[in-house]
């Protein structure tokens, strides 16, 4: 992250003087900072009443029933992740209401359910069930995209929804991708590190 | 569709009574813990928009945009998706202006606005969301999230072209 950071704002400066722009650049960093807060701030409260409302479907068992229904499918996704805990519950209220479009119930629930993945991972690194959890937060899954079909109708479509067949086939397939790719990368990384592993152990053992 | 949030509210409250458990204080407890995740989760948040914001601002992703721009025509990409394609994953308002401008300059029931809405639709905000949900967790190595969720949009805005051109045109 870092390293990511760290390039992000040495590329932007780099690219301004190139351009003569850095007028441009300085004004774009205050307003950025400022548009940073007020974006906490407003989904600060959004935040605040989801949990609210999250919490009371948790003390319902809401979450126990909703968890118990995803199982079948979740438990292949997240193999290292104890169908009984309450990391599983998150995830699966999580998800649920991504299908649904309630970005902003899902996310209190997506901050749960990491902090409880943390729990079984005490480290900095992120555990394989954290990336596969992150990586069904970046794709977008809701069945209904119902802001854009709204945004389409305003600009005068006839029929908002007709792009529903390829949103679904678009975003599974991409999501696909990204679970495929990391476990690819996962496994490239774990031979690695176990051949890289190996002779210290030996040295260890000997 | 605008009802199904106070309704999802109000049932959990009539199911909570139902249930007789204190709504009021669940609630309570519940608020707490929200704001805790946001002080906690703030910091972080405020360092990625600065850094995003300053990329934006320094016109360095339309330069991306302009040199990626002759090789997506190559490839017979439309040229006009290659910016929506680049600030989807790093800013949602950013992306929004750009699908919003492709309505009012191509038409909403255009190809280029369906393969827009599609890309909209099927992606999120990538970088908001790896940093928001591993800072609540306290991880500063993210191995390779970012890679493989970058490859995901990157599929997205692909599969977006392919699958408007096969079913709606």
């Amino acid at each position: 992250m870092a390293y990511v950071f760290g390039a992000m704002i040495a590329g932007s400066l780099a690219f301004s003087l190139f351009s003569g722009n850095a007028e441009a650049l300085s004004e774009g960093m205050m307003e950025s900072a400022e548009s940073a807060v007020t974006l906490l701030i407003s989904i600060s409260g959004m935040l605040c009443v989801w949990s609210g409302f999250m919490r009371i479907a948790k003390d319902c068992g809401l979450i126990d029933r909703l968890s118990r229904l995803c199982a079948p499918l979740l438990r292949r996704l997240y193999p290292d992740v104890d169908v009984e805990s309450d990391a599983f519950r998150y995830i699966a209220m999580n998800i649920s209401a991504n299908l649904l479009g309630l970005g902003n119930a899902a996310t209190p629930l997506g901050l749960n359910a990491m902090k409880e993945l943390k729990k079984q991972n005490p480290t900095n690194v992120a555990s394989d069930s954290m990336l596969t959890f992150v990586l069904m937060n970046t794709a977008s899954i809701q069945l209904l995209p119902t802001t854009i079909a709204v945004l389409r109708k305003s600009y005068g479509s006839q029929q908002p929804f007709d792009i529903l067949i390829c949103v679904w086939l678009t975003s599974a397939l991409a999501l696909t991708a990204g679970l495929v790719s990391a476990k690819l990368l996962n496994r490239r990384k774990a031979w690695r590190s176990s051949s890289r592993l190996s002779p210290r152990r030996c040295a260890s053992g000997g | 569709m605008e009802i199904i949030v106070p309704l999802i509210a109000a049932t959990l409250c009539v199911w909570g009574l139902i249930k007789r458990i204190n709504i009021f204080e669940s609630f309570v407890e519940g608020v707490k813990e929200g704001m805790r995740t946001v002080v906690f989760i703030a910091p972080t948040m405020i360092a990625l928009l600065l850094a995003v914001g300053m990329l934006r601002a320094s016109g360095l992703l339309t330069w991306i945009a302009e040199t990626i721009r002759p090789a997506a025509e190559a490839v017979g990409f439309p040229a006009e998706l290659v910016p929506m394609g680049l600030l989807r994953p790093v800013s949602g308002s950013g992306a929004s202006a750009i699908l919003l401008g492709i309505y009012e300059d191509y038409g909403a029931d255009s190809f280029l606005a369906k393969c827009a809405s599609v890309v909209a639709g099927s992606t999120e905000t990538t970088f908001y969301a790896v940093t928001m949900y591993y800072s609540a967790a306290g991880i500063t190595k993210i191995r390779h999230t970012l890679v493989s969720a970058l490859l995901a949009d990157f599929t997205a805005i692909v599969l977006s072209v392919v699958t408007v051109s096969l079913f709606l045109s």
